[in-house]
């Protein structure tokens, strides 16, 4: 470690200031994320070393002044004044402003100013002032101020030497006594002034801007590329995402393969290979969709779009009680709802924000498509019904839409019923279109890939190593002269797993659900996406995952000791409905336990949410048989 | 905009919400003291500060004005919060 000082600084600043750019731009990899004790506020800290000395920086929330209105902003506050306990207050702080906006922002620098810590300001979108016409002399800002004023433009890493050389002598940053107190007005007064005297040439507005949203923002046009770019959106996480998931999938295939044939042939082998290694391999294969879904998100929210996609749908959004920022959390729920689900720490207002929480599993997540396109091909036919749309795809598409109105429904009903009235006005700042810096791009999207593998990655490891557990003991011997699919089908009938689906049967039986479906239906329960594999195991089909038609195949076909379809059709579509409505995922509830900071929304989530899939289940079931 | 060059005694301020597209307005006032009210103050709403109109989005959606340099968007509920004044007074 290093011997010198090693000083911790806060960096503060508006939203869309550049400030989590310059966060990255400074500490690079050697950042990690977390959250303040007690609240759902993202905390990121990070180090970087100059020479032999060490800084410590944490990358406040974003904040438009010091009077806080929502939690994040209030965690800024009481991190900036030493008052957040369990969090040292900062030896100084780096004040990160647009220098394009200093009108707006000057009064908040004075607020963090009048604290009178050690404080340093620096200018971001240097570059774009000037493209604009604008000129500051910084040095009769520095003056005026009597802090360091340095120029930066985060996403070239231009400054950026200079106030890393900065930051290691804090000490010296002290601020003017001329300060403005007073209120809100008072400061505006001393900002306009106070621009009048350093200010050589106002900035002009940014032409593209004008342009760009004369067409994105347009009653029509703004509403037809906002669907385009859903459809986009869609498109990218489902058929891109694609090729790399399959290659995850065959890899972790064939590596369980190998170890199924490479070492002794035990319990502790078959663990290992189909516990463990298929385990892992589910949650693994979505890396590659939910890394693309957060570099969309985030490419569409650092260059400016996501503001005007939230200002187009907010009138929609409106009707339901919520507002256009819910949109995008609800959007990513269709990759997974777990990175919709974390998205929501974009949404201001708590009532909203645990209201789109709520109904962000109703989305159809691409861990159903498997169940549904099993059981579509099983019970519904390929008949044709207008060109090429069959009926298959338009049962999937009824099943999607079925998500995705349950979903508005919900929402609001919550927000009409328990989560009712605005606690938060709506203001939303509609920045000049921008360049993304893919390096900060790319480090955001890792940070979240890493939530990511560490909620969903633990939680199925251990559903699926237990799984297999309950489908394997106790031990028992096949009859004499016995296959080997007839033996694993016997160790199954008398497995812990099977005891559990038989259980089951009071609850699920009025659904069409025979305790086969039940074992399924406690495998899906650790993550969906290992529905088709249990499934596949308890009815001992022989083929691969990926041959759909075989295994819908068998499911239709006669159980030769009673003479009835394997599974009935209505008991299929009962099971559609259900996989609509239920909250079959062990990994949303810790996440949503971890989003709230609380047992009582995710329990209440679970709650609802399994009501509805039985209700809904039971009437199908009832009417298809 | 037919009264636009008449001189007419000072009338009643007009709200935020009913900013007219074309021409000068500035802010009289920020109505109520709580949380929101604050807000909008520190978003730039102070006396005497220009804001120009730069969309509306269609239905009765959210509002767009340009002020201190930058664009923010606002529902008419909060939008109504802002008294502003036009060299036309109340008519928009």
């Amino acid at each position: 470690m290093s011997e010198g000082p090693s000083p911790n600084i806060a960096l503060v600043g508006s939203p869309n200031s550049g400030k989590t750019t310059l966060f990255n731009a400074l500490t690079g990899l050697r950042a990690k994320t977390g959250n303040y004790p007690g609240v759902t506020v993202d905390r990121r800290e990070g180090v970087f070393r100059e020479g032999p000395h060490q800084v410590r920086l944490v990358d406040l929330p974003g904040t438009y002044s010091l009077h806080a209105i929502s939690e994040d902003e209030a965690v800024s506050v009481q991190v900036l004044r030493g008052e957040l306990e369990g969090v040292e207050a900062p030896d100084a702080i780096v004040v990160v402003a647009d220098a394009t906006t200093l009108e707006r922002s000057l009064p908040m620098i004075a607020e963090v100013l009048l604290l009178g810590r050690p404080t340093l300001l620096a200018l971001t979108m240097i570059d774009e002032l000037k493209a604009r016409g604008g000129d500051i002399d910084l040095f009769a800002l520095k003056r005026e101020l009597g802090v360091p004023v340095i120029g930066v433009v985060g996403n070239r890493g231009l400054g950026v030497a200079d106030l890393r050389e900065q930051l290691l002598d804090p000490a010296s940053w002290t601020p003017s006594q001329n300060l403005p107190g007073g209120d809100t007005e008072a400061r505006f007064a001393w900002a306009d002034a106070l621009l009048q005297r350093i200010t050589r040439h106002p900035v002009s507005e940014s032409r593209l801007t004008r342009r760009l949203d004369g067409l994105l923002l347009h009653p029509i046009f703004g509403g037809l590329i906002f669907l385009a770019f859903v459809t986009f959106f869609f498109q990218a996480i489902f058929t891109w995402a694609g090729p790399a998931m399959d290659a995850f999938a065959g890899a972790l295939d064939q590596a369980a393969d190998w170890t199924l044939v490479t070492l002794p042939e035990s319990w502790a082998t078959d663990l290992l290979a189909d516990g463990v290694i298929r385990g892992v391999g589910s949650v693994v294969v979505f890396v590659p969709q939910i890394a693309l879904l957060f570099a969309l998100i985030l490419f569409f929210e650092a260059c400016g779009y996501m503001a005007r996609a939230a200002f187009v749908v907010d009138r929609i959004m409106g009707w339901v009680g919520l507002e256009g920022r819910c949109f995008v959390a609800l959007l990513s729920s269709y990759a997974c709802a777990l990175p919709g689900v974390m998205a929501t720490r974009t949404i201001p207002s708590p009532k909203d924000r645990l209201a789109t929480i709520l109904v962000a599993p109703l989305a159809t997540c691409s861990a159903r498509l498997p169940v549904y396109a099993l059981l579509i091909s099983a019970f519904v036919p390929a008949a044709p019904v207008f060109g090429p749309i069959t009926m298959q795809g338009l049962t999937l598409m009824g099943l999607y839409l079925l998500g995705a109105v349950s979903a508005i429904l919900f929402a609001a009903i919550f927000k009409r019923g328990m989560l009712r009235g605005a606690s938060l006005p709506f203001y939303m700042e509609l920045p000049p279109y921008r360049f993304p810096s893919f390096s900060s791009l790319g480090l955001q999207v890792w940070r979240r890939v890493q939530i990511f593998l560490a909620k969903a990655g633990r939680v199925i490891l251990v559903g699926s190593i237990a799984l297999w557990f309950l489908l394997n003991f106790p031990t028992v011997e096949p009859p004499e002269g016995a296959t080997e699919a007839g033996a694993a089908q016997f160790q199954i009938e008398n497995s812990l797993a099977a005891d559990m689906g038989r259980a089951l049967e009071p609850v699920f039986g009025p659904l069409g659900y025979d305790w086969r479906i039940n074992i399924g239906l406690i495998g899906s329960f650790a993550a969906r996406e290992l529905m088709v594999s249990t499934m596949a195991q308890v009815y001992a089909y022989e083929g691969g995952e990926e041959e759909v038609e075989g295994f819908a195949d068998l499911l239709t076909r006669a159980d030769p000791a009673t003479g009835e379809p394997l599974m009935s059709a209505a008991a299929g579509f009962s099971l559609m409905v259900f996989f609509v409505y239920a909250m079959l995922c062990v990994s949303t509830i810790a996440v949503v336990r971890r989003e709230t900071a609380s047992w009582r929304w995710p329990l209440f989530q679970f709650g609802y949410m399994t009501a509805v899939a039985w209700v809904g289940a039971f009437v199908t079931y009832q009417i298809a048989s | 905009m037919s009264g636009a060059l008449s001189v007419t005694p000072p009338r009643e301020p007009i709200s935020l919400a009913d900013l007219p597209r074309v021409g000068l307005a500035r802010v009289v006032s920020v109505k109520g003291g709580d949380a929101t009210s604050q807000r909008l103050r520190e978003l730039g709403f102070t006396p005497g500060t220009e804001v120009d109109f730069v969309r509306r989005a269609p239905l009765a959606g959210p509002l767009v004005v340009q002020l201190r340099g930058y664009q923010l968007a606002l529902r008419p509920a909060e939008a109504c919060r802002v008294l502003i004044e036009t060299p036309t007074g109340g008519q928009p």
